[in-house]
């Protein structure tokens, strides 16, 4: 049979504001798919030259070799603090953040919940892998309940060590928050929906109403020692429960 | 009604063999070389080009997007 892969019968290819360097995450990490849906978006919409990203520190620290925009990047946990700032002085470009739960729920709690407080126009995207995933595994305020990590090797006790930290529900309660949603990766139906609801979030910034947060549940199959299918089994069981998938606030509404 | 024919190309270059395509693809047009590619993985193939409708659920959920897909109508 002939081939079909000419030019016009093309659906799907690399994003185009993609970089030609190769991702450096590991294989099947939820990372490499949330990049390239914000990069299909920005390219969507047309804001390329408006986008400026900040880059977190964990395994997306190399984020700016990757997405073909303006970036800068932050230091641990100050990514919410740097955006405030570049959106307040330039308050027509797109900016976001780009942070792990490690970067974004532990050492830079303060600036997340700040910045959503004062309703910054901005939008953040969290990704939530239960650990931290760059330094080896250690445990996050968001590891599970008897999860392993390399710094709760017998499982997280929730009595001495606290349990997770679900501060997306948190930051929804502010009135800063206009947008807040939970998503995933890791099937083609999740990709849609993040896509959708990354769309939303861009619009409501260039609308100027203010901060939208956007978790991405995703794995960290080498930290948790997986193979990446069978990470992503075991977040649906184990994380999604803790985690559910869904708006939590629409148009500055809260929906759950 | 028209029905339509997909081809994809996989980059097995770039590909990590992390296998996340395979079961996205509801037709299991998705199978897995047992040879390497440069990087040492078992990179992924189309198995079964003749099924494939060019959905693009396997290239959307590719972290490192390596498969590109192609779709046209049949007669
Ligand atoms: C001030 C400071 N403290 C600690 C570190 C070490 N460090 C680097 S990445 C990281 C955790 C990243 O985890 P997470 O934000 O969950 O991202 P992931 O790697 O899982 O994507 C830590 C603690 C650092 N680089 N700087
Ligand atoms: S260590 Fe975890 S979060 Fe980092 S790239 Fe690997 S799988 Fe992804
Ligand atoms: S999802 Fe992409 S990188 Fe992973 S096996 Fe399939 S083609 Fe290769
Ligand atoms: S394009 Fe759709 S039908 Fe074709 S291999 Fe990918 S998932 Fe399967």
């Amino acid at each position: 049979m002939s081939s079909i892969a000419k030019k016009e019968n093309l659906v799907y290819q690399k994003p185009a504001l993609r970089t030609e360097k190769p991702y450096h995450y590991c294989p099947g990490c939820g990372h490499g798919v949330v990049h390239n849906v914000i990069l299909e978006v920005l390219e969507e919409m047309g804001l390329q030259d408006k986008a400026i990203g900040i880059a977190p520190v964990g395994c997306a620290v190399l984020a700016y070799d990757y997405l073909n925009i303006d970036m800068q990047q932050a230091a641990h946990g100050r990514a919410p603090a740097l955006a405030s700032a570049v959106s307040r002085m330039m308050p027509d470009k797109a900016v976001f953040t780009y942070q792990g739960d490690g970067d974004l729920a532990a050492i830079g709690t303060a600036e997340t919940i700040h910045a959503c407080n004062r309703g910054e126009n901005i939008v953040i995207f969290f990704v939530n892998n239960g650990i931290y995933g760059m330094t080896g595994g250690q445990m996050a305020p968001t590891t599970l309940p008897g999860m392993t990590s390399s710094t709760s090797p017998h499982g997280r006790d929730v009595k001495t060590m606290g349990g997770p930290m679900k501060i997306t529900e948190m930051v929804a309660q502010l009135d800063g928050v206009y947008m807040c949603t939970r998503q995933s990766v890791h099937t083609p139906g999740n990709v849609r929906k993040l896509k959708k609801a990354i769309r939303q979030a861009f619009e409501n910034q260039q609308n100027h109403k203010g901060l939208s947060f956007i978790e991405i549940v995703s794995n960290c199959n080498s930290g948790w020692k997986m193979t990446p299918l069978a990470s992503n089994k075991w977040m649906e069981e184990n994380m999604f429960p803790v985690y559910p998938l869904g708006d939590i606030k629409v148009d500055g509404k809260l929906v759950k | 009604m028209a029905k339509f024919k997909g081809e994809i190309i996989i980059d097995v270059e770039k590909c990590k063999g992390c296998q996340v395509c395979a079961p996205a693809c509801s037709f299991g047009c998705i199978g897995f070389s047992p040879k390497v590619n440069a990087k040492g993985y078992n990179y992924a193939v189309l198995e079964k080009p003749d099924a494939c409708i060019g959905c693009a659920n396997c290239a959307i959920v590719c972290p490192d997007a390596v498969i590109t897909v192609y779709k046209a109508k049949v007669e």
